[in-house]
């Protein structure tokens, strides 16, 4: 796992890199919304997946209700799910191990891992990206929440804006083709429509009701959805073009029809 | 409202959504239904979180700073900006059109 000369390391690296920086403003917007620090760092620490953790305070930020945003951060780590599949096919971790890869067991490890061939390759992925994601989005939460801290005011320092730019950019790589662009506009809809007659917090779950009834009446590929908030493979929110020679980029296996 | 239970709650969910992938038979959840069901939740969800945190004000839809920093970060998503980046634009966007008087 040392071998800097392998390539699954050093893209592990890079992506803990351009992940863990993102951590600033999930820090930031956490305490934003009101959560305090020990509350922020708990989240980075044990739920560890960033767009639920998001999730999480976007809906509490929103006026929604601790149970509204637990809903709307435990759907939206349902994919966790698929990748641990995938992960334990590939890695088959055992002891302690298994826990450890369990909690790392993220958008950004899966992608790692499963855009590699070598089996030796695609363990130290994982675990590089998955570690070395956990180390530095858990350093810079702390940071981004001493910032928001001192910042006082949030919506003077248009935090509420970084929120809604977050949360675009979290979906933006995942819209590769019109099913999924479909289905962001009906549930974007679908919430507008239910925000005057529901309590806040509530249009977003009315949002995964339409999603999931969709997903599972749905013909459509079934990778939609899954690609990583920071495709390791494919750069941000473009990766079509520079994954399309890896027969086994993130994914690839499902798509193929394998396993 | 003290928040500590349901943070914790949604934490052990989170892990635990992990770990079912590691113990459930792989058939059980890697059919093109679950990850189609999986795939679906996550866009649908992104795109809720999105849509409230940039119109809704409580029970009321408005189009405030906010609206601007979804526009501004669309911007810088379809120039191919870096996540930091687009939120950075968001940010600024929504704090200089609250100078300006909007909302």
């Amino acid at each position: 796992m040392k071998s800097v000369s392998s390539p699954a390391v050093r893209i592990g690296l890079s992506i803990s890199l351009a992940t863990g920086i993102y951590g600033l403003s999930f820090g930031a917007l956490s305490v934003a919304s009101g959560l305090d620090l020990p509350q922020t760092v708990a989240l980075s620490a044990l739920m560890f997946t960033g767009g639920s953790q998001f999730a999480f305070i976007g809906v509490v930020g929103g006026g929604g209700t601790g149970a509204a945003a637990f809903g709307a951060a435990t759907l939206l780590g349902v994919r966790n799910a698929v990748y641990g599949v995938q992960m334990n096919a590939l890695l088959r971790p055992a002891g302690w191990r298994r826990a450890a890869a369990v909690q790392v067991t993220i958008d950004e490890s899966a992608a790692t891992a499963s855009g590699q061939t070598d089996p030796d390759e695609q363990r130290r992925g994982f675990w590089t990206a998955g570690l070395g994601v956990f180390l530095l989005w858990n350093i810079f939460t702390v940071a981004g929440a001493l910032l928001g801290n001192v910042l006082g005011d949030p919506r003077a320092w248009g935090l509420d804006g970084a929120a809604v730019a977050a949360f675009l950019a979290l979906l933006w790589p995942r819209l590769r083709s019109r099913e999924p662009v479909a289905i962001a506009i009906v549930c974007a809809l679908a919430t507008a429509l239910a925000v005057p007659l529901a309590p806040p917090g509530v249009p977003i779950l009315v949002a995964a009701v339409v999603a999931g009834v969709w997903g599972w009446f749905g013909h459509g590929p079934a990778r939609e959805g899954l690609e990583p908030d920071m495709d390791p493979y494919g750069g941000h929110g473009g990766g079509a073009a520079l994954r399309a020679p890896n027969p086994h980029g993130p994914g690839a296996g499902l798509r193929d029809g394998g396993h | 409202m003290d928040l500590w239970p349901w943070i914790l709650l949604a934490c052990a969910a989170a892990f635990l959504t992990k770990l079912s992938g590691y113990l459930v038979p792989a058939e059980l959840l890697e059919n093109p239904r679950m990850t189609r069901v999986a795939g679906a939740l996550t866009i649908g969800l992104l795109a809720a979180l999105a849509t409230v945190n940039a119109f809704a004000s409580g029970q009321a839809l408005v189009v405030d700073a906010r609206a601007a920093a979804l526009l501004a970060a669309t911007a810088a998503l379809l120039l191919r900006a870096p996540f930091l980046v687009v939120v950075l634009a968001g940010a600024a966007t929504a704090a200089l059109a609250r100078l300006a008087g909007l909302g």
